[in-house]
């Protein structure tokens, strides 16, 4: 069950959005989820939406697995969604007592709904086609000015892959301990939702000492290869712009000024 | 002249506090001598002392008491601590714990990436390296969905990235199955015939120590023999003595052996224990 969790996970391929360097992947997806923001009507909303398809159809990755990584978060969007249902002003079209639902509620919810969709699937992009070490490799490099701040920057990213490494270990490793619970009796499924998350701690317990034991052993294999911190440190792969980092960028400036034009020639939909 | 590794009267004691107990010696008294290019297997029951004796070879455990020497440099020595484990690589026992990396490759690399290797340099080594345990077709692969056996391959593919000139293998096989464990044990032979690497290899799998060359029984942290497998596996009664066993074709043949029957002093594996019945019903 939690094996189905593909928010987050690389897919190896061999398209064109793989092929960016992760450094103009961060900051183009930087400025998408400014434009998603900066939307303010339908039609530019709509424009952002489109592009942001598009790139993922370059990906070759199949639609499927964005759907997979909206399912995690589908409760948040669709709180969100709800909770937004009851602000908002205009023609009152329903009402029961205090809570009232506008029209202007529900552009809101729809609005913000498409919205997070957007930002999910844009991220998701990211996720699925940036290996982790090149993306925590960009985020080092992007990040490598603070170092003037005292900011331990390659500790930073470090701690990124590694974690990013052992997400599906421990979502498998939760798997077998749910398991093993259930066969010595544990009910995980019945119940209200305090006796639910009480059940949860005979799990939590035994993943905990299990990842510190294996934080035990990652630190003697990683010091058996020399680890010594970032200092002196080369990488295999060299980050490097090519011609198609100038394309991703055109294509981001376009949306961009869809995004501006749409903005000023449509009235706005959200305040 | 020493060998390559020695290991001098060598006394180890876990910190105290680790289990709030009073604990014994790990290790008491070890002596040892590795040769370049040789083939070792070190074999114990559980507890003996063998995996601590492992961490020493790379200066992850220094020894309480006693002398660790690699190629002439001192475990002690702090300054020669990168070259020790540039010269001795460990694998560890559980492959899910010692990969770093998301990518194959790229956890391949990580220890060419700590000793500062240029890109260039580090793309051939890793190539050759994954070629080397047969692993190149799955250089772009998640370790994930890969099985324990070709885990531990690539983990082995990390520490021959680094080119050192032993490598020492904690119970590399404990955790797979019986097919992964025949491909890890394949891989490191081959590395000793065809590259002649320094293997030390910690197992309790006697079906694995018969491959060695050289095959050292250790208990309660001391060496109680040293020998090619030929000679330790002729030695059954001491090995019981220590609740070690036989390969199945040695103990049957010492059983027969021992009721009377005109059979060598040892065999090694059912080839060969087979011949020697054969030869001993032709004679009759």
């Amino acid at each position: 069950m939690v094996r189905d969790v593909t928010l987050g996970q690389f897919m190896p391929g061999q398209s064109v959005v793989h092929k960016l360097d992760a450094r103009t992947k961060l900051i183009l997806l930087i400025a998408i989820i400014v434009f998603i923001f900066a939307a303010t009507n339908y039609m530019s909303l709509l424009l952002i939406t489109l592009a942001s398809l598009l790139v993922v159809l370059l990906t070759r990755i199949s639609f499927k697995m964005y759907l997979k990584s909206m399912k995690v978060i589908l409760m948040v969007v669709l709180f969100t969604g709800i909770i937004n249902l009851f602000y908002g002003s205009g023609e009152v079209l329903w009402e029961w007592q205090f809570i009232k639902i506008t029209e202007g509620g529900i552009n809101n919810a729809v609005f913000v709904t498409i919205r997070i969709a957007t930002l999910v699937i844009i991220s998701s992009v990211l996720t699925f086609t940036t290996s982790p070490s090149d993306l925590t490799d960009g985020l080092e490099r992007l990040m490598k000015p603070l170092t003037v701040f005292h900011v331990k920057v390659h500790e930073i990213a470090m701690m990124m892959t590694i974690a990013l490494r052992f997400i599906p270990v421990l979502l498998e490793e939760t798997d077998k301990i749910m398991n093993a619970q259930k066969a010595r009796g544990a009910d995980m499924e019945s119940g209200g939702i305090i006796k639910r998350v009480k059940a949860l701690i005979p799990v939590l317990i035994p993943l905990f000492v299990s990842s510190f034991r294996r934080a035990n052993d990652l630190a003697m294999a990683m010091e058996c290869r020399c680890y010594n911190g970032g200092r002196g440190r080369t990488r295999m792969k060299v980050l490097r712009f090519s011609l198609n980092d100038l394309w991703a960028l055109i294509y981001v400036l376009i949306i961009f000024a869809g995004v501006i034009l749409c903005n000023i020639y449509f009235p706005a939909t959200i305040r | 002249m020493s060998g390559f590794i020695s290991v001098r009267n060598v006394y180890f004691k876990y910190d105290e506090n680790e289990n709030g107990a009073e604990q014994g010696f790990a290790l008491n008294g070890v002596d040892l001598e590795i040769k370049k290019g040789e083939f070792a297997a070190v074999v114990g029951h559980n507890g003996s002392g063998k995996s601590t004796l492992a961490k020493h070879f790379n200066s992850i455990y220094l020894p309480t008491t006693g002398d660790v020497i690699v190629d002439g440099m001192n475990t002690k020595d702090d300054d020669s601590l990168f070259d020790i484990r540039k010269k001795v690589g460990l694998v560890l026992q559980n492959p899910d714990n010692q990969i770093v990396a998301g990518i194959v490759e790229e956890d391949v690399a990580f220890g060419c990436e700590n000793l500062g290797v240029p890109p260039k340099e580090i793309r051939k080594r890793v190539d050759e390296a994954l070629k080397a345990v047969d692993m190149y077709e799955y250089r772009r692969h998640s370790p994930d969905k890969l099985s324990g056996g070709q885990k531990q391959r690539i983990a082995i593919a990390g520490i021959l990235a680094m080119e050192p000139e032993c490598i020492v293998l904690d119970e590399p096989t404990a955790m797979l199955d019986p097919r992964g464990r025949e491909e890890v044990i394949d891989a490191v032979t081959k590395l000793n015939k065809e590259r002649g690497m320094t293997v030390i290899l910690i197992t309790h799998y006697m079906e694995e120590a018969v491959l060695a060359d050289r095959v050292i029984m250790i208990d309660s942290g001391k060496v109680f023999l040293d020998g090619t497998p030929r000679e330790v596996f002729s030695k059954v009664e001491l090995l019981k003595q220590h609740r070690l066993d036989v390969p199945q074709a040695a103990e049957l043949n010492y059983k027969l052996r021992s009721c009377g029957l005109d059979l060598p002093e040892c065999v090694l594996d059912e080839n060969e224990c087979a011949e020697a019945l054969m030869k001993l019903l032709g004679s009759r």
